[in-house]
């Protein structure tokens, strides 16, 4: 869920044929937001680059690698501040958000945690989301890039509604702890039960309430801490005296990519549906929500999102061409992955050739690659049989 | 290996090195340039008997989020690219002067070299 950046060289936007010499001077814009870890971020080593209009950490001294392999052997910790809390409360809040959100929100128990998706009236996607039912209110969390349009579009959506549909940004930041080792070392700051997968609890950790969610975006077992942003300071420090390793976002794209986790404005678009993106599992049409009717009109999609490996040498990056015996098709997202050592990404292609096993060809800047549509996801790859 | 820039080395300000011998030259990037890049993860040289032309893009590197066009210092005919770098692309980061060269280049104007940077030169363009 991390949004594509708007300028700079990481996080989606590939600066695929700019010179050197712009991509030091992407960072140095002055108008960035940042977060109260930012001088955290210093201190240990950050490369800071323009992110969705924040000034956010891409890697820390040890590299994207070494932060990916430390949160696949151990535990890292993103500062994901950036992101932005809508809270919804009222008698009609259960109501409007079943309205605009493609999941069944009746079937959110307390303090549990759900996925969804925003579509327009077209069905394309505006945002995807995952959301929290606290008591009588909800809090989702949007990407940054579109926190402002989700939140004047559900404001808009909400009368007719007796509800209160709050940007609650600034009142909340976030950190991702992620890997094998991240509930231990999350457990060791609190005398509270970590809550499951999943799941959310209010704990005091390192001192400091938070709503701590089992939640992630790494395909490691972990948490997700909301917080007071006064207070995120202090649980960073925290956590990294107990060893949690500073991850950057460069590293959250690699882990999320290897676990074929969508990324909004890569994977995810206005221009397509949910049912395209594979994302029909969090999306009930029988509920009605904005954007059910276009979809259900829209009947199977002629191409479907695919995660892919390269056979061979390359890496694949967004925009790169695909070929395949049904027709085009357009890479997403494209890394190398750092735990198979091989090109990875997620690609639409016709859905006749998104099935497991079909050979596909990547262009890659005028050199055709030979790829493999795969199973998702990527990383940890499944077992035979 | 810390900051360095050679002062047998000649630059151009897209963060190039020549190491210039008679009419044979051999090119890499500069620790600057492997720097902001990062791990550099993939680099897939360009064939020898290929051409070169000064201030054009001849080649790429990797790193694992984002790809870089690498310039030609200088004009000419590549006689030597470095295989090493298929299996080892990280040399380019660890060595950039040494075993992280490119392309060995025989020169078509070995004149063109009057308008490259020497390392003081090269520096100060570093710092703005």
């Amino acid at each position: 869920m991390v949004p594509p950046a708007s300028t700079g060289p990481f996080g989606g936007q590939y600066l695929s044929e700019e010179p050197l010499a712009s991509r030091a001077l992407a960072s140095s814009t002055s108008t960035l937001r940042r977060t109260p870890l930012c001088d955290r971020h210093v201190a240990a080593g950050a490369r800071l680059v323009a992110f969705a209009g924040w000034e956010m950490p891409v890697q820390y001294e040890g590299g994207v690698r070494e932060e990916h392999l430390a949160v696949r052997s151990g535990a890292g910790v993103f500062d994901v501040s950036h992101m932005g809390e809508i809270e919804t409360r009222g008698p009609d809040a259960e109501a409007f958000l079943q309205h605009v959100l493609s999941n069944d929100i009746s079937k959110l128990a307390d303090g549990r945690a759900q996925y969804s998706v925003l579509c327009r009236e077209d069905g394309g996607v505006l945002d995807d989301l995952f959301s929290y039912r606290l008591g009588d209110r909800f809090l989702t969390v949007t990407n940054a890039a579109n926190h402002e349009a989700d939140h004047a579009w559900l404001a808009q959506r909400a009368s007719g509604f007796e509800v209160e549909v709050e940007d609650v940004a600034a009142r909340h930041s976030m950190l991702a702890v992620q890997g094998p080792d991240a509930r231990a070392a999350v457990a060791a700051l609190t005398d509270g039960e970590l809550p499951a997968r999943m799941g959310t609890a209010i704990l005091s950790v390192a001192g400091t309430e938070c709503l701590v969610c089992g939640t992630g975006y790494t395909g490691e077992d972990g948490v997700e801490l909301l917080l007071a942003p006064e207070h995120a300071p202090a649980l960073w420090d925290a956590l990294l005296d107990r060893g949690v390793v500073p991850t950057g976002l460069g590293a959250r794209d690699t882990l999320r990519l290897e676990a074929c986790f969508h990324l909004y404005g890569n994977d995810l678009s206005t221009d397509r549906s949910p049912i395209e993106a594979g994302l029909g599992w969090a999306c009930k049409l029988d509920t009605g929500f904005v954007g059910s009717p276009a979809l259900r009109r829209a009947g199977e999609p002629l191409q479907r999102l695919v995660p892919f490996a390269f056979t061979g040498p390359g890496i694949p990056r967004q925009g790169n061409p695909v070929r395949t015996e049904a027709g085009a098709g357009v890479v997403t997202s494209g890394t190398l992955s750092p735990c198979l050592g091989i090109g990875i990404g997620m690609a639409y292609v016709p859905a006749s050739a998104a099935s497991p096993g079909t050979a596909i060809e990547v262009d890659v800047r005028g050199k055709l690659r030979t790829a493999e549509v795969r199973e998702k996801p990527l990383y940890p790859p499944r077992k035979a049989g | 290996m810390d900051e360095s820039y050679p002062d047998d080395l000649r630059y151009h300000p897209e963060h190039d090195w020549a190491r210039i011998d008679g009419d044979e030259a051999v090119f890499g990037v500069t620790w600057y340039a492997q720097d902001a890049l990062g791990e550099v993860v993939f680099y897939d040289p360009p064939e020898v008997g290929g051409t070169v032309s000064k201030d054009q893009a001849y080649t790429e590197v990797e790193s694992v989020k984002a790809v870089s066009d690498v310039f030609a210092p200088l004009s000419g005919e590549i006689v030597a690219v470095n295989e090493a770098l298929n299996d080892g692309p990280e040399a380019i980061n660890a060595d950039p002067y040494g075993d992280g060269w490119m392309v060995k280049v025989r020169l078509s104007d070995p004149a063109e070299a009057g308008s490259l940077l020497d390392a003081d030169a090269y520096k100060a363009l570093l710092q703005g």
